[in-house]
């Protein structure tokens, strides 16, 4: 049995680069647009991916354990009932079919409905995606304006306390899981010196959510010039930021350092030196910027890493987030939301890639007008 | 008032150590030279014998772990050894510039070449903003770049070996220096593109009566180039002739297995390495006071005696008790 399942995969890469090879030569005369061309080849190159994930949630939703057909029905149905509610659900159709009106429903937007709440799915996500990406977002960004200077600090003065300081950061971070830091920090800011706001969502309720224009309660918040409103908000993000912050500085801080000092042993940064070129031109100019190339490809990691830790987090700060949202509907086992949520996750996961791939362009000329 | 001329450069008991895992490594010991205006001199020696840790030092741009611990270095007048990082950092590029090996690994590689003849351009000269990309540009067709206004925007993974050791060299001449180190600047270029690149080298120092000091591994390289020849084996410079001496009567053994090992003129040239016997290691506590007596047929009981430089010749000195004999007279 195993050979031959090895062989089916084997040819099934066959297949796969093929049809990869395919799409390079395809997409191979947009080097010629410059910038425009990147971007295309970029966004070409995210389709298989795209596919892929569709294919996946696809699967993982057939695979998950229990009938949604007797789930839908609920539990005082018939046997007829049910088999009724399975006709509806398309789920007595074969696979393939299934799978095609799966992606015709995605085509309109359509990830089903939830029972609990009773709400499109799909509408459910879009209205706490905001609330997710504010977090994680904001997080990502606190992580790396303290690693980056953590990094670049802790490579140039090797053994140095700075260094020493990087490195327990960076143990403690990782070997704490967020939940816990969530709760300690809660504890200490919340309870005892009464510093943070009570960890209740994303504003105290005697605020008025700011007039929805990105979602993002930061800014739309500056924009309605509600100053504030503003402090509230951030007040109320701070330590939910902080606490994913804390489990993702040290892979990026770690990163930068070993980064950082690859390039300061460089040839050419041997050659700046040699041309009595400033510290800080050197530093920040010559060596940050080329040891921000690797940087870059963890920054895509870690995020991955806050999606998913992000979850938890959203639970302990009452967070309306999709990540809460998410949890809830596993716990009730309401199936579509979750499904929507792993979709809504790998097609943000893709378009931040998407994202560094372009930073990357921007970083390093090799990448844009190669390849 | 005895100096009838002062030299360029002129370095004396230059003592350069490194600390590592495996003790101290004593990279250079007791070097000694100087360098007229305008003079030519080329620095021989197989790998590992502190061609590059010597120029580094006077450049003030060593790694941490090395220490200058004995020796002054005067650049016209001035003591580089003592000398603070922000006065060697203005004289670096400006008086004192350095060509490196590998010159696609020694441009910073997401930099378009222009932009990194700018920076030295704004570093050390008062050019304007608007005035130094014109200057850049004039830097690059001083090279012999073929089209210099579209080179100017390249990245260095766009041009080939040879071209990016025209930029360095146009980095390197941009504020008209009074020295060019050049250290091994066409190891890993093809014949034809070495030949060009030092000719270029040639004309240009001559044309701006530039010192400069060509680190090699190849003799017959530095024959063809320089008025005179340092020879250095494993931290000592050996011997230090006018180039024609140095190929017609060498007097260390190393010169003179180096000398056999690769004919004057010839058109291929051996690896240094072909001397048999290798360096010793620079960590040892009992290195013997000349480093070349373990791979040395000549010994004697002298040779356990601390090193003395003796002139030998006019202007040739040697660093050996027991001199091979002077084939025809001085
Ligand atoms: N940072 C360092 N730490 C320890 N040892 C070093 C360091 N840099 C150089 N050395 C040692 O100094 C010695 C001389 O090195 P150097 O690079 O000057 O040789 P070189 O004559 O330029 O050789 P090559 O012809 O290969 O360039 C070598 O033995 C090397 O191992
Ligand atoms: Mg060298």
């Amino acid at each position: 049995m195993k050979p031959s399942l090895d062989t089916h995969s084997d040819m099934a890469g066959t297949v796969w680069a093929a049809w990869r090879d395919r799409l390079a030569r395809l997409i191979r005369p947009l080097r010629r647009l410059g910038w425009l061309g990147f971007l295309l080849r970029r966004l070409a190159g995210a389709l298989p991916s795209l596919c892929g994930v569709i294919v996946v949630t696809f699967i993982l939703t057939r695979a998950l354990p229990g009938d949604p057909a007797a789930y839908f029905a609920g539990p005082a149905a018939s046997q007829s009932a049910v088999e009724e509610v399975r006709h509806a659900l398309g789920l007595d159709r074969s696979l393939l079919v299934q799978f095609g009106l799966y992606l015709q429903d995605l085509a309109h937007w359509d990830l089903g409905r939830s029972v609990s709440s009773g709400q499109p799915v799909a509408s459910d996500l879009l209205a706490r995606l905001p609330a997710s990406l504010e977090l994680t977002v904001t997080a990502l960004l606190l992580a790396t304006l303290t690693a980056l200077p953590l990094g670049v600090l802790a490579a140039t003065r090797p053994g140095s306390l700075v260094d020493h300081l990087c490195r327990i950061v960076a143990t403690a971070g990782v070997s704490l899981p967020t939940f816990f830091t969530g709760l300690l920090l809660s504890f200490i800011f919340y309870y005892l010196l009464g510093w943070a706001p009570a960890p209740t969502g994303r504003l105290d309720p005697t605020f008025e959510p700011p007039a929805t224009l990105t979602g993002f309660y930061l800014i739309d918040s500056l924009l309605a010039g509600d100053g504030e409103l503003f402090f509230a908000c951030l007040g109320q993000l701070i330590l939910p930021a902080v606490t994913l912050a804390l489990f993702v500085i040290a892979p990026i801080a770690r990163m930068t350092r070993a980064s950082m000092l690859g390039v300061l042993s460089s040839d050419f940064v041997r050659t700046a030196r040699a041309s009595g070129l400033s510290r800080p031109r050197i530093l920040y100019v010559y060596a940050l910027r080329n040891a921000l190339l690797p940087v870059l490809t963890t920054l895509g990691m870690v995020f991955s890493f806050l999606l998913g830790s992000s979850i938890l987090v959203e639970k302990v700060f009452a967070w309306p987030g999709v990540g809460s949202y998410a949890l809830e509907a596993l716990i009730a086992s309401d199936y579509a939301p979750v499904q929507g949520f792993v979709l809504a996750l790998a097609v943000l996961y893709l378009l931040l890639n998407l994202l560094i791939d372009i930073a990357y362009g921007v970083v390093d000329p090799r990448v844009r007008l190669e390849a | 008032m005895t100096e009838h001329r002062v030299p360029l450069l002129k370095v004396d008991n230059l003592h350069v150590q490194f600390s590592t895992r495996r003790g101290i490594a004593r990279v250079l010991d007791g070097v000694s030279f100087h360098l007229d205006r305008g003079e030519t001199l080329g620095i021989v020696g197989e790998s590992g014998s502190g061609k590059s840790v010597l120029f580094l030092a006077l450049l003030g741009i060593l790694e941490g772990n090395a220490s200058i611990t004995q020796g002054s270095a005067q650049f016209g007048g001035f003591e580089l050894l003592r000398a603070s990082q922000s006065e060697l950092a203005n004289l670096r590029g400006r008086e004192l510039a350095m060509v490196f090996q590998n010159p696609r690994a020694a441009l910073n590689p997401i930099r378009r070449v222009g932009q990194q003849i700018e920076d030295i351009l704004l570093r050390h000269s008062a050019v304007t903003r608007s005035a130094v990309r014109a200057r850049a540009i004039d830097a690059l067709r001083q090279v012999q770049i073929n089209d210099p206004e579209a080179r100017y925007h390249a990245y260095p993974f766009e041009l080939s070996g040879g071209q990016c050791q025209r930029v360095m060299i146009a980095m390197a001449l941009a504020c008209r220096p009074a020295l060019l180190i050049a250290d091994e600047p066409t190891t890993g270029l093809d014949v034809t593109t070495q030949a060009a690149i030092m000719a270029l080298i040639r004309d240009l120092t001559k044309v701006r009566q530039m010192a400069t000091i060509l680190v090699t591994h190849d003799l017959g390289l530095a024959g063809e180039s320089c008025d005179r020849i340092a020879v250095m084996h494993a931290g000592h410079l050996v011997e230090i002739a006018p180039t024609a001496r140095l190929f017609s009567a060498p007097r260390h053994p190393y010169t003179a297995k180096l000398l056999a090992c690769t004919a004057y003129g010839a058109e291929s040239i051996e690896d240094l390495a072909s001397v048999p016997g290798q360096l010793p290691n620079l960590t040892r506590a009992d290195l013997p006071p000349c480093r070349f007596s373990e791979r040395c047929n000549r010994q004697l009981a002298a040779c356990a005696l601390p090193l003395a430089y003796q002139e030998i010749g006019p202007a040739h000195w040697v660093a050996c008790c027991n001199p091979e004999r002077a084939e025809e007279a001085a």
